[in-house]
């Protein structure tokens, strides 16, 4: 369990004062000048070092993503885009980071910012926060009035912060999609190269960075990257906040350790499962877009990118859904398939049609109202829409449904005979009627 | 040549430029790519995911239209990028596409207009499954209406978003868009407003299945049964290549034809709709004015009543003038005829525009050619509206504009040009301030490599005409516009058949009236042919006309003979286009009833005149032609203008003063007989000009 020494976000509950006064209590804007007198190189060396993966869901190395920008600033600006558009169903960790800690995001925009050469950062949020855009407004506020950033600021890196609003859509989560939508067009994700770092905001060299990413890194500067890297195991360290909904006793977003084994993280932190741990019979692990896992998996499962990769699931955003025996697991992928049907954006074929498909089959087959073979069909649907689309939500709207699958088949063909049964007996009279 | 990158595709290495995308990499190798919204002339959407391939080393399949050459990484020791087109992995990835894209496709292929020439279809057919394990139900989207033109079928769209890019791109009106999305998305107007771009049938064509078709060839005929001709247009001066679909004797559709130095493969709106026009108010038999009023004749009647008149009159008093949509070989015999009876009155220039062909041919043709815009690097228009005089020419200058942003002025009528210009003034006096070097653009002309400066007809017309382009041809040589390597005076016609009619010098003769002296009341005349001329005005009582032409239009209605002749998908004819082009149309159908093809009802009125030509076949007169204007005979090539001539424009001199000039057109859609008989057209005029119109609706 992570010692409260090493805690990143001190104020993840809002228990202090998110302010600048408060943030400087704890910590934040201590040697950010020192930190960028270290140079652009020293900086991102020292994310890469701290072994710090994207918090997004991807998982793609921080301190690499910096480092494709170009080394010097030419004709086009740089800039980086923060991603606050937190909509994964499940995940509620950066509306956390900016309604309560919003300077360690704030300093981290400037510290990323300097080390890939961008003199402005767009932080683009989710249309549905409005609190959060607030709260993290008066920090940025606070920030000019106190010459912590702007111009001829006192660290000596001009630098703006534009918060954008989105207006609600989850594609708009995608970082293509947020750069297309932050430009004010439709948001469409992009074909792919040319990539951000290349070709990204307004056709200038950008990076796309999550909250908890960019929040993160002041602190890894300021104690290290060794320090990140001793946390966590080899190849995911540091610390991670873990969103835990569904059913358990006591939900909450906590900051732990990479790779705390999923028991532990619900018994001490979440009050266990409703209805004690036998009790459980699913859990998605990283937000709605990952396979769910069964219960008998979970046991001894540890919570990091490759462990559950290796389960042919993934840490996504860490957002834990926990269900226990009451749960309709059908039902619940089936609302799964909904949410990504109707948060396609419709661009490419595979996707556009492929989602709607999903879902179709799958609220017939949580009534029952299939064939078996209908099951390997829809399984093979997942396959064709998966790695065909032009984003990954294609990918997103497939796994939950392969999980279900590889899983709950038992499950669903059981469904299929009592439907078939009750077919049988009670519906002769109406079929002969019809 | 070193910078070529290798690429195995299937097994065969290839080298491509390294700005190849994969699917022209794929094409070049001989490999075939089946793709719905990749085109070559739009941007890139990289959306229906049909073109997707194999890339060995890449995690999934990757989208050929959207993947570069140079995108693609060496294997790790260094062997070329593979892409394989037909390997188990790119075929699943297609079938998968091809399935998802017909699931909710409706099942109305034998009542679809795309039927057989549907992409879809033919996809399905090489790249798809035959069975469906598709059991929901099918989306049902609502039909849009967007016009008289285009008729939708939204149920049937793929979403390929080709016709949005197209009206956003190349038609240079952004009224097409994608509302909803996921399986909600629609492609739609604003508020279902109908299109107003004058290419905007061409999205029919591009429409890669039936969710667009052509609203007035909806349900007409399948095509499989109709007979293709390819031909030439005449509804502008640009010449665009087209193809003539006709079943039996009749003319069904007419679709653009590749043609990359002239249309490419865009058509406009009234090229492609003026087929109805072609039914309707046709002439099918000679008429003769009896006691005030036109009554049917035979063609010997007809015949007996032009040599009774002729006979009683002399050589300087006999006319003709040739209409905008007359080929040059009936021109070429009306001319012959007209010396043989002695005129030297002849005039093809219906508007009286100050074009004279003694001074070269550099004086009147569109020097930098319409494949030439796409290097012009500044482009000064003066008194014209390319967008209405030639749409499909002006989205050329819109696709250099998009390029490469030359700077653009703009002498004469303000409009909506579809691209942003600097307006310079409204007439003459603007272009003398240019001339004496004034302003910031008279600079940008200057510092140009190529400068372009395109001069429409309407400041041409009038009495300083003559000064306006002489104007412009001193501005060309000022600004280096006419140099051995690049002509940049390009004048715009309006008229299909001026070019031609100037190459032949069907202009006055030595003590020859022109158009607007032979139709005035004094103009001393007793015969006065009209060879399709509807645009201008008619003489008053005095002459007698002989009106040889297709339509009951101005022309007819004042004729006291008519002679029906046929219209241009009805004879084979040359056209010279606004470059001097000369090209070759054919014929599609037979004249309706008694008419016939007009160079042989002047050869026959000749013999009735006692006054016989010399041909007796097409191949005749055109031997006759050609021998007499060699350059008629290349086909499909410019014969370009002399530097000379240029001198000899330049040195009319004048002063340069004179109403501001305007639009020749006032109606895109009415230009011409043909146009005007057209109910399709009358219906895109009236909602484009007629607020009343929209008010009670």
């Amino acid at each position: 369990m992570l010692s409260d020494k090493d805690r990143i976000f001190l104020n993840l509950y809002g228990l202090h004062d998110p302010m600048l006064k408060g943030a400087r209590s704890r910590g934040a804007w201590d040697g950010t000048k020192a930190i960028l007198d270290r140079g652009r190189d020293a900086i991102v060396e020292e994310v890469k070092g701290s072994g710090l993966r994207g918090r997004g869901g991807a998982g793609f190395p921080t301190g690499l993503k910096w480092s494709f920008m170009p080394k010097e600033i030419g004709e086009r600006p740089h800039y980086l885009v923060v991603n606050a558009d937190e909509s994964e169903p499940g995940t509620c960790k950066d509306r956390e980071i900016m309604r309560h800690d919003p300077h360690l995001l704030i300093e981290g925009c400037l510290i990323a910012s300097f080390a890939m050469g961008a003199h402005t950062a767009y932080i683009y949020i989710r249309g549905e926060f409005i609190r959060e855009r607030e709260a993290l407004q008066a920090a940025v506020d606070e920030c000019y009035e106190a010459r912590l950033i702007g111009k001829n600021n006192v660290h000596g890196w001009d630098f703006d912060i534009v918060i954008a609003h989105g207006a609600g859509a989850y594609i708009c989560g995608e970082e293509t999609a947020l750069l297309e939508s932050l430009e004010g067009k439709k948001g469409m994700p992009r074909l792919k190269p040319p990539f951000p770092a290349n070709m990204g905001l307004y056709g200038c060299p950008t990076t796309v960075n999550n909250v908890e990413s960019i929040a993160v890194a002041p602190e890894i500067l300021r104690r290290g990257g060794d320090w990140f890297a001793g946390l966590g195991k080899p190849n995911n360290t540091g610390t991670k906040l873990f969103c835990v909904s569904g059913h358990v006793n006591a939900p909450c977003t906590v900051e732990e350790e990479m790779g705390i084994p999923l028991r532990e993280l619900i018994d001490k932190h979440c009050g266990g499962v409703r209805g004690g741990w036998d009790n459980l019979l699913a859990v998605i692990p990283g937000g709605s877009s990952v396979p769910c896992l069964p219960a008998h998996l979970c046991d001894d499962l540890p919570m990091d990118f490759d462990s559950l990769r290796d389960l042919k699931s993934g840490l996504g955003t860490a957002a834990v859904i926990v269900m226990d025996k009451s749960t309709d697991i059908v039902r619940a992928i089936a609302r799964i398939a909904y949410f990504y049907k109707h948060e396609s954006c419709g661009q490419c074929t595979p996707c556009r049609e492929g989602t709607g498909w999903m879902w179709r089959v799958l609220e017939r087959m949580a009534r029952g109202e299939a064939e078996k073979r209908e099951i390997d069909m829809l399984l093979e649907v997942t396959y064709q829409v998966e790695g065909h689309t032009i984003c990954a939500l294609g990918d997103a709207a497939a796994w939950p449904i392969q999980g279900l699958i590889r899983h709950f088949r038992p499950e669903i063909e059981r469904r299929i005979d009592d439907y078939a049964a009750a077919q049988k007996t009670g519906g002769a009279i109406m079929q002969a009627a019809e | 040549m070193s910078d070529l990158r290798k690429l195995i595709v299937d097994g065969r290495e290839i080298e491509v430029p390294p700005s190849y995308t994969l699917l022209q990499a794929c094409e070049e190798a001989g490999a075939e790519i089946p793709r719905f919204c990749f085109h070559e002339r739009l941007s890139i959407a990289g959306n229906c995911r049909m073109c997707l391939v194999e890339l060995k080393g890449a995690p999934k399949p990757v989208a050929s239209c959207a993947w570069g050459v140079s995108d693609c990484r060496p294997g790790p020791n260094g062997e070329p990028p593979e892409v394989l087109t037909r390997s188990a992995l790119t075929k699943k990835a297609r079938e998968g596409v091809m399935e998802f894209l017909l699931i909710n496709h409706p099942l109305d292929c034998p009542i679809c207009d795309q039927g057989g020439e549907c992409d879809l279809q033919d996809q399905a057919m090489a790249y798809g499954v035959d069975t469906s394990r598709y059991h929901e139900n099918k989306r049902a989207v609502e039909d849009k209406h967007i016009g008289p033109l285009v008729k939708t079928f939204m149920n049937r769209c793929i979403h390929c978003t080709r016709c949005i890019r197209f009206a956003t791109e190349v038609a240079g009106v952004p009224e097409l868009g994608a509302t909803g999305r996921g399986e909600d998305m629609e492609i739609t107007t604003y508020l279902e407003q109908a299109m107003v771009s004058e290419l905007q049938a061409n999205v029919v064509d591009l429409c890669p299945v039936g969710a667009l078709t052509s609203k007035p060839y909806s349900f007409k005929a399948r095509p499989w049964e109709l007979d293709k001709t390819e031909s030439i247009d005449v509804m502008d001066a640009l010449g665009s290549n087209i193809r003539v679909d006709a079943r039996g004797k009749e003319v069904m559709r007419i679709l653009p034809r590749l043609n990359e130095d002239v249309n490419e493969e865009w058509i406009s709106d009234k090229t492609r709709h003026c087929v109805d026009g072609l039914r309707a108010q046709r002439l099918d038999r000679p008429y003769l004015r009896v006691d005030g009023r036109l009554q049917a004749a035979s063609w010997s009647d007809a015949f007996a009543a032009i040599t009774e008149r002729v006979a009683a009159t002399t050589g300087d008093k006999i006319g003709a003038i040739a209409g905008d949509l007359a080929g040059v070989e009936e021109m070429f015999a009306l001319k012959r005829l007209m010396e043989s009876l002695g005129s030297a009155s002849t005039d093809c220039r219906q508007d009286g525009a100050a074009l004279d062909p003694a001074l070269g041919r550099g004086g009147y043709i569109f020097n930098a050619t319409v494949a030439g815009i796409e290097s012009a690097d500044a482009i000064l228009i003066v008194g014209s509206n390319p967008r209405k005089e030639a749409p499909v020419l002006n989205a050329r200058i819109r696709k250099r504009w998009r390029a490469a942003q030359p700077p653009i002025g703009v002498i004469g009528e303000p409009a909506d040009l579809t691209y942003d210009y600097n307006y310079l003034g409204a007439g003459p006096e603007s272009l003398s301030h240019l001339l004496a070097g004034e302003g910031d653009f008279y600079h940008a002309l200057s510092a140009a490599e190529q400068p372009l400066i395109l001069v429409g007809q309407r400041a041409l017309v009038g009495d300083n005409g003559a000064a306006v382009l002489s104007a412009a041809a001193r501005l060309a040589a000022d600004v280096g516009a006419t140099r051995d390597d690049w002509n940049g005076l390009s004048i715009l016609h309006t008229a299909a058949s001026r070019v031609g009619g100037l190459d032949i010098g069907f202009v006055p003769g030595e003590g020859g009236k022109i158009a607007r002296e032979m139709v005035s009341g004094d103009s001393g005349l007793d015969v006065l042919f009209l060879l399709g001329a509807d645009e201008i005005a008619m003489p008053p009582a005095g002459p007698f006309v002989v009106y040889i032409g297709t339509h009951g239009d101005a022309g007819a209605h004042r004729a006291d003979v008519i002679l029906p002749g046929a219209a241009y998908t009805e004879k084979s004819a040359t056209w010279v286009n606004t470059e001097g082009r000369a090209q070759l149309g054919n014929r599609a159908a037979f004249p309706p009833g008694d008419a016939r093809e007009d160079w042989s009802i002047l050869r026959a009125l000749s013999g009735a005149l006692g006054k016989t030509l010399s041909f007796d076949s097409l191949a005749a007169l055109r031997a006759e032609l050609y021998e007499a204007h060699p350059h008629l005979a290349e086909i499909d090539t410019i014969k370009p203008a002399e530097r000379a001539d240029f001198g000899r424009v330049a040195a009319i001199g004048g002063a340069i003063a004179g109403p501001p000039f305007a639009s020749p057109i006032k109606d895109f859609y009415l230009t011409n007989p043909i146009a005007r008989a057209s109910a399709t057209l009358a219906e895109c005029s009236a909602m484009h000009l007629g607020p009343a119109a929209e008010a009670a609706e």
